[in-house]
């Protein structure tokens, strides 16, 4: 396909370095008992990739030597992964702000229920994809009965204190776009959020991430699908903003695959493109002098997370 | 014709300072103050502007603000209902113009 914008390089104007390590994001391996339509990594119930017992204490290894302040555990959804338990006890024995990137209707299933418990105990933040307050959309983006299976969810998430203030249990919500647009503003959509859940179910929740659609996996799929690539990434371009280059996640994050490899980003690993530049590829070879200074891989992908306000897995960045 | 209202020409709406940079300037201050959270939130305001662009036939404007309803999390239903309003204002506008026409209809008839 011929590109008619700017390379993300050209436009951003110089390269892109990492200034340290502060969230050390882990993805457990590809499974969900889900497909979302907007899903980058294409996870699925069929995927088989997880990440070995060898990789994962190597990551917890890695995370004893080094004061790397948070971890962040996504997938799939992380509670497929059959020791996920042992390995989110582990993690939380380290003391560092811990949290679970959930797809939350998982959390229903009897086999997994065990997981609101473990979470409330270790006081793990937990983040749950909430693409729209609309049922209609939301269930068009994740699946038919997904969006009253997660009123359930956040429900008993609240019942256990989660979303509540002084309760210390964070609940995080993550909106998507559910469609070929960019996300709006995060304070008007978390006040529309907020006022939405509360008033159709009495639901708490501390603070709402908009997150742009990536141009990959089963998003790109869909913007081939339906003609609207061109004009996604037109309007990704047109947005390009340059402040965003102060803060964009790679600058901080540091992404571990399912089989060890390290990635600038959860985008890149699903890119397969491994940080590069010199700095170590796999997690046995970990050295953190050379990976917090490393220069970021980026590509036209990128222009995802510098759009407008920006994007990151925490939400807005400028 | 066949140039006139070209979608890619929404991108040059940031340029409608040139040739008069100070006004474009003070223009593009006062639409990010007018449209920003207030006393109406910006969703409120983005369904305003939803009702006028289409009531004023303005294709840049419609693409823009049916996208940046989207992007607020605006129901299709909203959307629509927001356009009725601009409908139903146009529609009486018409018919309140037909005023004139009854007054003069009365002065001239026997």
């Amino acid at each position: 396909m011929t590109s008619v914008f700017p390379s993300f390089e050209e436009k951003a104007a110089g390269q892109l370095a990492a200034a340290g390590i502060e969230i050390f994001q882990i993805n457990l391996g590809y499974r969900c008992n889900l497909e979302c339509r907007h899903c980058h990594v294409e996870a699925g119930p069929h995927r088989r990739e997880l990440m070995s017992r060898p990789v994962m204490a190597m990551c917890l290894e890695v995370l004893q030597r080094h004061p790397i302040p948070t971890i962040d555990i996504t997938g799939g959804t992380p509670e497929m992964h059959p020791d996920f338990p042992r390995f989110l006890e582990k993690c939380a024995a380290l003391g560092r702000r811990l949290l679970v990137r959930t797809n939350g209707v998982i959390l229903l299933e009897e086999e997994y229920a065990s997981f609101l418990d473990l979470y409330t105990q270790h006081k793990v933040e937990v983040v749950v994809s909430f693409p729209h307050v609309e049922l209609k959309m939301t269930n068009r983006q994740r699946g038919e009965g997904v969006y009253s299976r997660l009123i359930e969810v956040l429900l008993l998430l609240n019942e256990r204190g989660y979303g509540q203030t002084g309760s210390g249990l964070v609940l995080n919500l993550v909106h998507n776009p559910s469609g070929a647009y960019l996300p709006g503003l995060q304070h008007s959509l978390e006040n529309h959020y907020r006022q939405a859940l509360r008033e159709k179910h009495g639901i708490a929740f501390n603070q709402l991430f908009c997150i742009t659609n990536m141009p990959i996996g089963r998003y790109l799929a869909y913007l081939q699908q339906t003609d609207n690539y061109e004009d996604y990434m037109m309007a990704l371009v047109n947005a390009f903003n340059p402040a965003t280059l102060e803060s964009v996640m790679c600058k901080s994050t540091l992404s571990v695959g399912w089989d060890g490899k390290l990635y600038d980003c959860d985008f890149n690993q699903m890119l397969g493109l491994t940080v590069n530049h010199g700095a170590p590829e796999h997690i046995d070879t970990f050295d953190l002098a050379r990976l917090a200074n490393r220069r970021v891989v980026t590509g036209n992908h990128c222009y995802g997370c510098t759009a407008g306000a920006g994007s990151s897995c925490r939400g807005e960045i400028a | 014709m066949a140039d006139y209202y070209e979608q890619k020409d929404l991108a040059d709406f940031a340029n409608i300072g040139e040739y008069a940079p100070a006004l474009g300037e003070k223009y593009f201050a006062y639409y990010g103050e007018a449209m920003k959270d207030g006393a109406l939130s910006a969703r409120e305001k983005a369904l305003i502007a939803l009702a006028v662009a289409t009531t004023q036939k303005c294709p840049y404007c419609i693409d823009a603000y049916t996208n940046q309803c989207l992007s607020l999390g605006v129901s299709q239903e909203e959307m629509m209902e927001a356009v009725h309003v601009g409908s139903a204002m146009v529609a009486g506008i018409v018919l309140a113009h037909s005023t004139q026409m009854r007054k003069i209809i009365k002065k001239k008839e026997m």
